[in-house]
């Protein structure tokens, strides 16, 4: 599992693509497009291990309070 | 034709007037599992009373979907030819989202096995086929139908029951108890055993309907069709399946607002039918409306009471995994209790049966919590992820792997379970024997018909395999003093690789693999299936 950079000089680009996908979309749309990407990635990744590791470190990371 | 339930014939038994003196086996529980454990017992030379506080067969289809492992297990009870005969084979699922088919698999794409992937054929149907061949060892298993168990007590070394029948009550005694009564199991509540899982709040409707014109449209050939989203039901799902006689199974899936009582009625069902079949005309046959769960007891071995089947597990449905283990339970448990009582191995072999059936259910019962999982989304998020499943699933193979409308019944493997000799083989120490056309002196046959029901030592070619008292011999394209067959397709050599010797248990399962046949290997590997220590 990588939790170092790993997109190096095209984070930002990533990141704004990202945001431009869900552009226009509604909340539903968003979540829809979010699950679609969940699963794809995680077929890119296709190691049970390292999915595994990053399913437990994103639901430990406490969601921010107001 | 609607199924005719003849009832078999109550005697009054003998132990209403005089003690019976000891049974070795009391099987408690005459639907698949208890009289496939009779007969197995029996084609072993074991004798057994089976009781049963019912006359008639299962009532309604209830298991219909019967696996190819569990074809080659009931071709060794004598039965699995006559009912791959009646039974609709079939091998292709096809799953749509909403109108539109999404994917479809085969689950046994390649040439040269006896038995299909599956057949359907009703439970009263396999029952009935079971109960006939039951009658056919009239000195081994004695069937009492309307003898029913109210009460047992386990003395150490054998079993006291009190049995009820029309004409009152009377005791009975045996070495070994077993319950095959299915998941209300009494004998497990009596016992006051925790059987744990997890219960599926979704409700779901089993219909049975005859009917001359096929739902599966064009379609000639049976198959499983799944629905998630039907467009002709506001449900999550959908299952059809054709059964003899022109009988079709519909599962529909109605939510957890349900009142089960008012859905099983022909008022409320009719509709929903006419709703997938249109105007063709259809005569209900049976229905019923179910929870799903899965459950299971944490040992199935408690002294000298034994659990096989449903009173030892219970798995949701869709993966036809209930019937289909529960035979496997038998295949596991018959030559083993043999073996004990008939002294060839010592008492604590039945603990094996444990340890790869306790590993056999939880398996199943993983794999139908999962597709349950996947078919009744329990959040909206659950939702969410399975729509988007199967949206991708259009364009997309990968998403296709992930629909889960039930894994279906696959062999149990016993890799690395205690009675195994680790091993390096094409076919692994653990596997089920895997079948291979064969030709003998009788002319065309089967590997799984060749090897029933003992030890037996499997060589190709030259290799001759040394004689070792208990264990049967089979060669492979050589010639020798014991049964050899020709491999004219092929298969055997290419599934097994001909230059292995294998020992396969009395079950089918191989248990030891070998590079040369070494009796004194072979003779370490044959104490060890049987539980004995060297």
């Amino acid at each position: 599992m990588i939790l170092k950079d790993n997109l190096g000089p095209d984070g930002d680009a990533f990141y704004n693509a990202l945001m431009d996908a869900h552009e226009g979309r509604d909340e539903s749309e968003s979540h829809a497009l979010n699950a679609r990407l969940v699963l794809m990635m995680a077929n890119q990744i296709g190691d049970l291990e390292v999915l595994r590791s990053l399913l437990e470190i994103a639901a430990a990371t406490p969601q921010k309070q107001d | 034709m609607a199924y005719d339930y003849a009832p078999f014939p109550y005697v009054p038994p003998t132990g209403l007037t005089a003690p019976e003196g000891r049974h070795p086996v009391v099987i408690v529980g005459a639907g698949p599992i208890g009289l496939a454990m009779a007969i197995d017992l029996a084609q072993h030379d074991v004798k057994s009373v089976v009781l049963d506080d019912n006359n008639v067969v299962s009532v309604g289809s209830r298991a219909i979907c019967w696996a190819k492992r569990t074809l080659e297990i009931f071709d060794r009870l004598g039965v699995g030819e006559r009912m791959l005969e009646k039974g609709v084979t079939w091998k292709v699922g096809r799953q749509f989202h909403g109108a539109k088919e999404v994917y479809s698999f085969d689950l046994l794409p390649e040439p040269g096995h006896k038995y299909p992937a599956f057949i359907n054929l009703q439970q009263y149907y396999v029952e009935q086929y079971l109960v006939e061949r039951a009658q056919e060892f009239p000195g081994l298993i004695d069937l009492r139908f309307l003898n029913k168990v109210t009460d047992h007590t386990d003395h150490g070394t054998y079993v006291e029951l009190t049995v009820e029948t029309p004409d009152g009550t009377y005791a009975l005694e045996a070495d070994y108890y077993i319950a095959c009564e299915g998941a209300g199991s009494p004998t497990r509540k009596r016992m006051e055993l925790a059987f744990e899982g997890q219960t599926f709040e979704e409700h779901f409707l089993i219909v049975d309907v005859e009917m001359e014109t096929s739902p599966f449209g064009d379609h000639d050939t049976p198959e499983r069709w799944f629905w998630f989203a039907p467009p002709f039901h506001n449900g999550q799902s959908a299952l059809l399946h054709k059964q003899p006689d022109n009988i079709y199974r519909i599962d529909l899936q109605l939510g957890p607002e349900t009142d089960p009582k008012e859905e099983a009625t022909e008022a409320r069902v009719i509709p929903r039918i006419k709703a997938i079949v249109g105007d063709t005309p259809f005569r209900l046959d049976w229905m019923s409306v179910y929870k799903f769960r899965c459950a299971k007891l944490e040992r199935f071995v408690h002294n000298r009471v034994l659990f096989v089947g449903d009173s030892a597990h219970v798995v949701s449905p869709f993966g036809a995994r209930g019937g289909n283990g529960g035979i496997q339970d038998v295949d596991n448990l018959g030559w083993k209790l043999a073996s004990v009582l008939q002294g060839d191995a010592p008492a604590t072999l039945l603990e094996t049966y444990n340890e790869e059936r306790t590993h056999g259910s939880a398996e199943n019962i993983l794999n139908s919590a999962r597709a349950t999982n996947f078919m009744t989304p329990k959040s909206p998020i659950e939702a969410l992820f399975r729509d988007e499943v199967l949206n991708l699933a259009s364009d997309h193979p990968f998403a296709r792997k992930l629909i889960n409308s039930g894994r279906l019944s696959n062999p149990c493997s016993l890799e690395g379970k205690s009675l195994q000799t680790p091993g390096d083989a094409p076919q692994h120490p653990g596997w089920p024997l895997m079948d291979a056309p064969l030709v003998g002196p009788n002319g065309q046959t089967w590997l799984v018909a060749e090897t029933k029901g003992q030890f037996t030592l499997l060589g190709f070619g030259q290799t001759a395999l040394p004689e070792i008292t208990g264990i049967a011999r089979l060669g492979i394209n050589g010639q020798h003093d014991y049964p050899c067959f020709d491999d004219i397709e092929g298969h055997a050599a290419q599934r097994y690789g001909a230059d292995h010797i294998y020992l396969i248990r009395p079950d089918g399962h191989i248990c030891a693999a070998f590079r040369s046949p070494e009796p004194k290997e072979i003779q370490a590997a044959y104490d060890r299936a049987r539980g004995i220590n060297a």
